[in-house]
């Protein structure tokens, strides 16, 4: 964090809540109603219909299709091209290499500046350099895909190797801190933590490992582009639409809102739906060719150059006294990194809140490789990070001879342990609570390999997830009011299934009062006012934020428009309320006027407003996390070795639920992707040639129907004081924790533990 | 080369070379996106239609084969102002989440259930085995189709 | 995938002669391996010749004998009435792999020649043996977690990825063939090669040599029998061990007759000669069925990654013997 962040944030600590923007209790938070409503999802019936237009649907006239060629070694450069041969190929409209690529800006990489989302700073496609092994060396456009995909394969490259650092054991010896953390400092530390380790009555010390992992979305990454002289048109699978805008301009050396992206559905984003070198190629394929291209990755193009989950090797060493609470909590470790990307993948940031300690050390390095840009993938850092901790914490609770949910009870801090900022609201054992008693904890034998059904040994373990609430700065709405007095909120956001759509119209037909059938979300589109990217579960919470803005706005005008003849005359914005599809008193209800009424009294047919959400100042003052108690009973077969999970149970606090439907849906997902976590998935990086040697759906192992027990989701529901609506976000806590779950689990049932994922047969054999 | 298949019920004469997969032929020359490309390999199941009330896999199957074959793809079930039984089902467990499994999904329940019109719980899930799912809707999916099952049979409270 | 010639061959002897006509011509079953393959151009025939129509027939003879025509589906074999009240080791083996989808499509012809799932195999940037002769085996040093421990060179240590295969070798199937040369019969089992030197010749077939039949002989204790996969995902993924196995108990509980055979574990389905003589005449009891087990992969050859294979496929058997015995597990 720079100082000015550091002095705002102690400043902030001294300002009264009603002071702070956005950050005085959302009087929807407490509201029934449609919020919370298990409304049934807008887009469903054209889902199933076939009719939902995906990024590579969207027809265009004229369209070339591209495919890329991709480079063989990890660092070095092109020494000679040969695309005659692929040129010459039925179809081909053209082949593009560094040689003929049209002059580019180096992407802005994410978080360099506000809108910038490279997912690395290396220049496309401009020079013969090589950086690491997959990066597109050459595009071939064609009249169709097969055309495409043909002559691809008839372009010759030869490369001169370079040394190459492709090994991470090797590449860990040279290990140094990042400049930050998200903003966070590599290294903090309260007291002496190696020292109250050694002297404490109990201690844990471990290492564990997770391997790197890819986000595989059914839908693969893809994009129709069109130039209309330099204006610049992109149908995207993306979850930043005015991020993807803003850079694609800069790298093109255009005008932001000379870019036009559109996405209104994207199959499955998971953090991997960003600005990959296909958009950039796609767009400068199409400058070259004078034709609108569409470009769809195959699968292996996608682990070639998309970016996943890095691997980590993480070591937690807890020291504990007597009674159960913590002496010392080290939380440390290396991942592997480029040096033009920045995703220290955060694995430390659990442990700064979730638990009491006397002393702290967190320390983060990255080992850089010569290896594709990795990037979030859901729950960046709490995934893995949970994994560590919380499998620590069990075998501690083990060698205290303690249930693991009674240490937690023992360690639950009063206040954030590292930034002594009051938590905004925290109910992590309510969660174990009342999640233990519906699995049925207490009928759990602490003794390992208790349980026996014929083959299979039946374990059960709990963890704990969490992930921090977030609100992104920067989000606009627009909020329209027609004649009827209907209503369509806009903004340029996002949803990939998560139900962004219904939930807002929920939330804005909720806040305006309106029934839901009079209002209408738009979104998915760079034309609509600015919004903000779809990650680190941060979308709802931060448009709730920018439509809180727009109806203070909205009804400021409103207000404005009635004039002295309305029932309304006299009373200022905090007397009134949204009610009945329109305002109305909130002391004397009689007193009421619809949209409509007052629009027509104005003589006008619209009423449009729009504003910007305040800034996070929320983030700055309270400790605001959702937290999770994940409870897993697996089976292993004592023959084979063979993991499965038969129950799971996920106990949540995230603040109010807005859509029960989409939520559970959200929660189950996350889950389910954490069984892959812990169990299945692997991205093999072979550290001889940095070259990934799964890039199928055949060899790196998703959750399959077989994999997916009976999964049960449960939550506090309780409102947050300092979110809008109530609410923090849900999209990624559900993968935290599950590994641990689940490892607890194995440990439970077989006496083995496993510390480095994914758990296979062969580690328990 | 001109093939001619039959689609939804519909004859559809195609220029395309006859390695074509058929997926590729049902979304860039006959507009008909329901079937997904997710690999192209076989890999997910996203591509799958029917042909003759078979599930087959659309990325793997070149057009050479399918001469005079009936295929039908989730276009076929139904539309969205008149969805079929199976997309009824579908949209009332809410099973799509971001949708894009989905059509591979219903189309191989549809096989599933023209053969079997009382397939059981375990059945419906074996069926779906090499439908790949990433956002995680497994088990409403799995609703959906028994329910699906339930409408067909006339019946399904 | 490379262009290519079409053609749909009405009769065996007509397949054969159009694919002799042509320098690189392969059989078009149901395409599920090879389309893949080509569209990985691995394989690059100039000359698909379509054997899909040919004979597909199930048939089973009075000797209690079954002769299946090449182009039969695998969802057509495995739910055959036959095949599974007297062969159930088969059913489940051909249901074990890969999914009804790919099941509907894939031929019987077509799964035997199916090719290995070697990443280095699959990639063509990496050093195969199989693809290049004399190139070099990147899986040797890599990721082998799914390659062999028995019957491996250094030249290759691939495995052969059909779950049928198992069970038909372990059946003492019989591959019917056509070439040029007219129609002749092997064993399956000596269809498939070792790798040894050359990885690249994977069977005995002459030059479009077709396989037009497979045929099981009669087996008296085939009903007892049963397959067992050992994977990574509860289901639709490739074997790390499997095993295929019938037995025939004597009244006084010794192993009158055995058939074992191993999947996940060389370069060919692996018939277990070495545990069956072991286990004839013995008592059918676990000490004995864990020792022939040993017997077998008393030549194991365990690669960086595949270790676990020796002490899986070890208990593996132990466990399917044990349960074709009746004892509770």
């Amino acid at each position: 964090m720079s100082i000015i962040q550091d002095a705002v944030k102690t400043a902030v600590r001294f300002v009264p809540d009603r002071w702070l923007p956005g950050a005085s209790p959302d009087p929807l938070r407490e509201k029934h109603g449609l919020l919370g409503a298990p409304i049934s999802r807008v887009d469903g019936p054209l889902k199933v219909a076939g009719q939902a237009r995906f990024a590579a649907e969207v027809p265009m006239e004229g369209l070339a299709y591209a495919t890329l060629v991709h480079s063989t070694i990890a660092r070095g450069h092109i020494t000679s091209l040969d695309t005659s041969k692929a040129e010459a190929a039925p179809g081909v409209v053209l082949v593009m290499t560094h040689e003929n690529a049209p002059r580019m800006n180096a992407p802005a990489m994410f978080m360099s500046r506000p809108d910038a989302v490279g997912a690395s700073d290396l220049p496309v496609m401009q020079n013969r350099d090589i950086h690491w092994n997959g990066e597109p060396v050459a595009l071939v456009l064609a009249e169709t895909q097969e055309q495409a995909d043909h002559a691809a394969t008839l372009v010759k490259v030869e490369y001169e190797s370079a040394t190459a650092v492709t090994d991470f054991q090797a590449a860990k010896l040279a290990a140094h801190h990042p400049q930050s953390i998200l903003g966070e400092p590599p290294l903090f530390e309260i007291g002496d933590a190696e020292k109250e380790l050694n002297e404490a009555h109990h201690r844990v010390d471990l290492v564990f490992r997770t391997p790197r992992h890819n986000h595989n979305a059914i839908e693969l990454h893809g994009a129709t582009v069109r130039w209309d002289g330099d204006e610049l048109t992109v149908h995207d699978a993306t979850q930043m639409l005015n991020g993807t805008a803003g850079t694609l301009a800069e790298i093109f050396g255009i005008n932001p809102d000379q870019v036009h992206v559109s996405s209104p559905y994207v199959g499955g984003g998971f953090g991997g739906k960003a600005l990959w070198n296909h958009q950039i190629l796609a767009a400068a394929a199409s400058r070259l060719s004078g034709r609108p291209v569409r470009i769809v990755l195959s699968r292996e193009s996608v682990f070639r150059i998309v970016g996943g989950r890095t691997t980590t090797e993480q070591r937690v060493a807890l020291g504990a006294e007597r009674n159960g609470s913590l002496r010392a909590l080290i939380h440390t470790g290396t991942v592997a990194m480029t040096e033009h990307n920045n995703c220290p993948e955060q694995f430390t940031f659990p442990a700064r809140h979730l638990y009491a300690s006397k002393s702290f050390r967190l320390e983060q390095s990255v080992a850089d490789m010569d290896m594709m840009a990795n990037t979030f993938m859901r729950a960046p850092g709490e995934s893995v990070g949970t994994f560590a901790l919380e499998c620590a914490l069990d075998e501690l609770a083990e060698q205290m001879e303690l249930d693991p949910i009674e240490l937690r009870r023992r360690i639950e801090p009063e206040k954030d342990p590292t930034s002594n900022n009051p938590f905004s609201s925290r109910y992590l054992l309510q969660c174990f609570e009342q999640g233990g008693e519906r699995f049925g904890w207490n009928r759990r034998d602490p003794k390992p390999g208790a349980r026996r059904e014929g083959e299979w040994l039946v374990g059960l373990g709990c963890a704990t997830g969490t992930y921090p609430y977030h609100r992104m700065p920067g989000g606009s709405a627009r909020i329209r009011i027609e004649a009827d007095g209907s209503a369509v909120v806009s903004t340029a956001v996002h949803e990939m299934g998560m139900g962004t759509a219904t939930v807002q119209a929920q939330a804005a037909a909720a806040r305006l009062g309106l029934p839901l059938e009079k209002v209408r979300f738009d979104y998915g589109d760079t034309s609509l006012p600015k919004g903000v990217l779809a990650g680190g579960s941060t979308q709802t919470a931060s448009i709730s934020a920018a439509v809180i803005a727009a109806n203070d706005e909205l009804v400021k005008e409103l207000i404005r428009l009635a004039g002295n003849d309305s029932p309304l005359a006299g009373l200022g914005a905090d007397k009134l309320e949204a009610r009945d599809e329109g305002l109305a008193s909130v002391d004397e209800p009689g007193r009421h006027e619809t949209y409509a009424s007052i629009l027509a009294r104005a003589g006008r047919d619209h009423l449009e407003v729009e504003a910007a959400a305040p800034p996070p100042l929320e983030m700055m003052k309270y400790s605001m996390h959702s937290t999770a108690a994940q409870f897993a009973e697996v089976r292993v077969n004592s023959v084979t070795g063979e993991v499965r999970v038969c129950r799971m149970l996920g106990s949540f606090d995230c603040g109010r639920i807005l859509n029960a439907k989409t939520a559970t849906s959200q929660f189950r997902g996350g889950m389910i992707m954490g069984i892959g976590l812990a169990l299945t998935e692997e991205t093999l990086f072979d550290p001889r040639s940095g070259r990934i040697m799964n890039p199928s759906l055949a060899e790196y192992h998703v959750p399959v129907h077989m994999d997916v027990p009976e999964i049960e989701v449960m939550w506090t529901d309780i409102p947050d004081p300092h979110a809008p609506l109530g609410a923090r976000g849900i999209g990624e806590i559900g993968i935290t924790g599950v590994a641990a779950a689940i490892a607890n689990a194995v440990y439970n049932a077989t006496g083995r533990r496993v510390r480095d994922l994914p758990i296979t047969l062969d580690k328990l054999l | 080369m001109a093939v001619t298949l039959r689609v939804n019920g519909k004859e559809q004469s195609v220029e395309t070379e006859p390695d074509t997969p058929l997926l590729y032929v049902l979304r860039d020359d006959l507009a008909l996106n329901g079937a997904k490309y997710g690999c192209g390999l076989g890999q997910c199941g996203a591509c799958t239609v029917l042909v003759d009330d078979k599930p087959v896999l659309s990325c793997l199957t070149p057009l050479m084969l399918l001469e005079g074959r009936s295929i039908t793809t989730v276009e076929g079930l139904g539309t969205v102002g008149k969805p079929g039984p199976m997309q009824q089902a579908f949209i009332e467990e809410q099973a799509a989440q971001c949708g894009y499994c989905i059509p591979g999904m219903m189309m191989r329940a549809e096989a599933l259930v023209r053969r079997n019109p009382d397939a059981g719980d375990t059945e419906i899930r074996d069926a779906l085995e090499a439908n790949l799912c990433r956002c995680g809707t497994h088990s409403r999916i799995l609703k959906a189709v028994a329910r699906a099952r339930d409408l067909k049979r006339g019946g399904g409270a | 995938m490379t262009p290519f010639q079409y053609e749909r061959a009405a009769t065996a002897p007509d397949a054969v002669r159009m694919a002799s006509n042509s320098a690189s011509a392969k059989y078009l079953g149901g395409g599920t391996n090879l389309v893949d393959l080509m569209r990985e151009t691995i394989e690059t025939p100039e000359r698909l010749v379509d054997v899909s129509g040919l004979s597909r027939t199930i048939e089973t003879r009075p000797d209690g004998s079954l002769l299946i025509g090449a182009a039969a589906t695998n969802t057509a074999l495995a739910s055959d009435l036959t095949v599974r009240r007297d062969f159930p080791l088969l059913a489940r083996a051909i249901l074990a792999g890969a999914s009804g989808q790919i099941r509907n499509m894939a031929t019987v012809g077509g799964n035997i020649l199916q090719r290995t799932r070697c990443a280095y195999f699959y990639d063509d940037a990496a050093r195969c043996n199989k693809r290049e002769p004399g190139a070099g085996c990147d899986a040797l040093d890599g990721f082998n977690r799914i390659h062999a421990i028995l019957g491996a060179s250094p030249a290759c240590v691939a495995t052969h990825p059909s779950d049928m295969c198992v069970a038909l070798v372990a059946l003492d199937a019989v591959v019917h063939l056509e070439g040029a040369n007219g129609t002749r019969r092997i064993p399956l089992a000596d269809l498939h090669r070792l790798p040894e030197g050359r990885p690249d010749i994977e069977t005995v077939l002459q030059p479009h040599e077709l396989i037009t039949a497979v045929e099981i002989p009669a087996l008296s204790f085939a009903r007892r029998s049963t397959y067992r996969k050992v994977r990574d995902r509860a289901s639709y993924a490739f074997a790390l061990v499997s095993v295929g196995a019938a037995l025939d108990l004597s009244e006084d509980g010794s192993v009158r007759d055995i058939r074992l055979a191993l999947g996940g574990v060389a370069h060919k389905p692996w018939r277990a000669l070495k545990a069956e003589d072991a286990l004839r005449g013995q008592p059918a009891t676990e000490a004995n069925f864990r020792a022939a087990a040993e017997a077998e992969l008393t030549d194991a050859a365990p690669l960086r990654d595949n270790a676990f294979k020796v002490e899986l496929a070890r208990r593996t058997i132990t466990a399917v013997l044990s349960e074709l015995k009746g004892d509770a597990a």
